[in-house]
């Protein structure tokens, strides 16, 4: 399981900018983003180096911040990689709210939260496919 | 357990319906008199509807006396409605004029003294007795609120901390160090300390307060509740306006069902607010009162601003004192869109109702081709969510319970935490753009 970090921000300019220097002056790496966004404000969602961390920063500088966990497993460089995966979740009756990607150097890694994280889990590995630990997607 | 209530003047406080009347058909006759005799508005005003005191003998020829309006004493302002010499004046108020010129008013030494007598009935009414510690967070000057307090405060015997409004760290580290029991302020700014002692991580248990009275604005039923979980505290509505004397006109007991008004010094009526008729107990309109006591600047008939409903009946806490309802709005502050007429407070009363919504939020009116209400409202934790579809149901929810329950149409904007201004004095939490434009 991966701890996923989402912040509220309203669209307004220089928000981001703001957001990410608070980061860095934190030493705060993100791993992966996404952002739901809105008329009015937008729902980023991160993953970064150090979760904890990450939230009490972004408390104290008054930021709305919630902590959501997600699954991170691999997905085959080829056609049809993430067809598998929805498939095999939609058989199986979950629902995904949503899902983001990142990369590294030898591989892509998918991001989703699902409303029952257990079973997808388990799904997924009847399925062989590498599912990541939290420390692992940290420190990529 | 049964309930414990304090009174000051038990005899007074106590008197039953029979009795009220008496004092007031006879205290009625007199300032009748003593302004026809004193001050020349009413004395003109009487002659011109070919009136005279002596046709005025109980409370049922009291509609007979045209009302008197604000706009009378801004046309009087500084000191025509007087009914004195300035000599035996001792002490000058003045109400903070919005539009113009502010509405001054002017007590004798008498009129200081029965003031002090109602704030010190109306103090006790909430259970505040001489052992208490009150911090008065009003402010002390023109405004009638802060010494309004103090004297009351001082009469029944307890400490007062006249620390005056503003300066929230200082507040808290005074309420922390001298043990204030009692706060008094407006609710606005209660709601601020509240928020400002989460920031600070101040444990309001730590804090010895157990009483608030709260007044100055309108504040709804529902932000009462706020207000009580969020400082851990009874809180009491208390009403007043400086044209009358101030704070101390009327006040809540433990029943919190209606703030009891002073009978033996004034007399309240309810009339329509469009056509000046009386209307009957129990049914809302625009509050209106004579003054039965006052010396200084005694008002016949006075319209204020304020909507409520009036109820006679006795109360638990053995009071006949007739009982206003918490003001729903004031007359002035009714909004009217698309047709439909509606108070902020009844917005909020609304508003609070749901979960997640804070008492943070803005009404913002604005006209492109039709009227629009949009209503910013601060995301709070409870309602953050990572689905984006949550936080639009949250949306969503406001805005139909808003329609259901007032046939308003709302746009909900959600913004940041702290993004709304916070008050010290009263919350401006309306801003009517449409004014600007025509
Ligand atoms: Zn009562």
């Amino acid at each position: 399981m991966v701890k996923q970090v989402s912040v509220f921000l309203p669209n307004e300019p220089g928000v981001l900018a703001k957001f990410t220097e608070l980061l860095e002056n934190n030493k705060i790496n993100i791993r992966a983003l996404t952002v739901a966004e809105t008329a009015d404000y937008g729902i980023l969602r991160i993953i970064v180096n150090n979760p904890d961390k990450c939230i009490e920063v972004l408390r104290n500088a008054n930021y709305l911040v919630s902590e959501t966990d997600v699954l991170a497993f691999e997905v085959e460089d080829k056609p049809g990689g993430l067809h598998r995966i929805a498939n095999l979740m939609g058989e199986n009756n979950i629902n995904i709210e949503y899902l983001y990607s990142t990369l590294t150097s030898k591989t892509a890694i998918i991001l989703m939260r699902v409303n029952d994280l257990e079973k997808a889990s388990t799904l997924l590995k009847d399925a062989g496919i590498k599912i990541f630990s939290g420390s692992e997607i940290y420190s990529i | 357990m049964s309930k414990r209530y304090e009174y000051w003047n038990k005899e007074m406080e106590l008197k039953n319906r029979k009795e009220l009347d008496e004092i007031q058909n006879k205290r009625l006759r007199a300032i009748v008199k003593y302004c026809y005799d004193n001050v020349p508005f009413y004395n003109k005003k009487f002659k011109e509807n070919n009136l005279h005191p002596d046709d005025i003998k109980t409370k049922d020829d009291i509609i007979k006396i045209p009302i008197t309006y604000k706009q009378d004493l801004r046309d009087n302002y500084p000191f025509n409605m007087f009914a004195v010499p300035m000599k035996d004046i001792v002490r000058i108020h003045a109400s903070s004029g919005t539009t113009g010129k502010p509405t001054v008013v002017g007590y004798t030494a008498k009129d200081i003294e029965t003031w002090t007598e109602l704030m010190a009935r109306t103090i006790m009414a909430t259970n505040v007795t001489k052992e208490d510690i009150i911090q008065n967070a009003y402010g002390y000057g023109l405004f009638t609120g802060g010494l309004g307090f103090h004297y009351g405060a001082e009469k029944i015997g307890a400490t007062v901390i006249p620390i005056s409004g503003g300066n929230t760290e200082r507040q808290i580290l005074i309420m922390q160090d001298f043990k204030s029991t009692v706060l008094t302020c407006t609710p606005s700014y209660s709601l601020y300390i509240a928020e400002y002692l989460k920031n600070l991580d101040i444990d309001v248990d730590s804090l010895s307060l157990r009483v608030g009275i709260f007044g100055a604005e309108p504040w709804s039923e529902a932000l009462r509740s706020k207000i009580e979980d969020a400082l851990h505290i009874d809180a009491f509505d208390i009403y007043g306006l400086s044209e009358l004397c101030g704070p101390g006109v009327s006040i809540e007991c433990p029943e919190k069902a209606g703030l009891h008004i002073w009978e033996d010094h004034f007399i309240p009526e309810i009339i329509d607010p469009e056509n000046g008729e009386q209307k009957n107990m129990g049914e809302q309109g625009a509050l209106v009162f004579t003054t039965l006591t006052k010396e200084g600047i005694p008002l016949l008939r006075y319209l204020t601003n304020d909507i409520t409903v009036l109820n006679e009946e006795k109360c638990n806490c053995g009071r006949w004192h007739i009982r206003m309802r918490k003001v729903i709005g004031r007359a002035d502050d009714m909004l009217i869109i698309r047709g439909i007429n509606v108070f902020p407070s009844e917005v909020e009363y609304q508003l609070m109702k749901i979960p997640g919504v804070s008492e943070n939020y803005q009404i913002i009116i604005d006209r492109d081709i039709l009227d629009r209400l949009i209503l910013k409202v601060e995301v709070t934790p409870e309602a953050f969510s990572d689905k984006v579809s949550e936080m639009e149901d949250f949306k969503k929810n406001i805005e139909q319970r808003l329609y259901s329950s007032l046939q308003i149409h709302a746009n909900v904007e959600l913004v940041a935490p702290g993004k709304i201004e916070r008050s010290i004095g009263k919350a401006k939490r309306v801003i009517d753009l449409r004014t600007k434009n025509i």
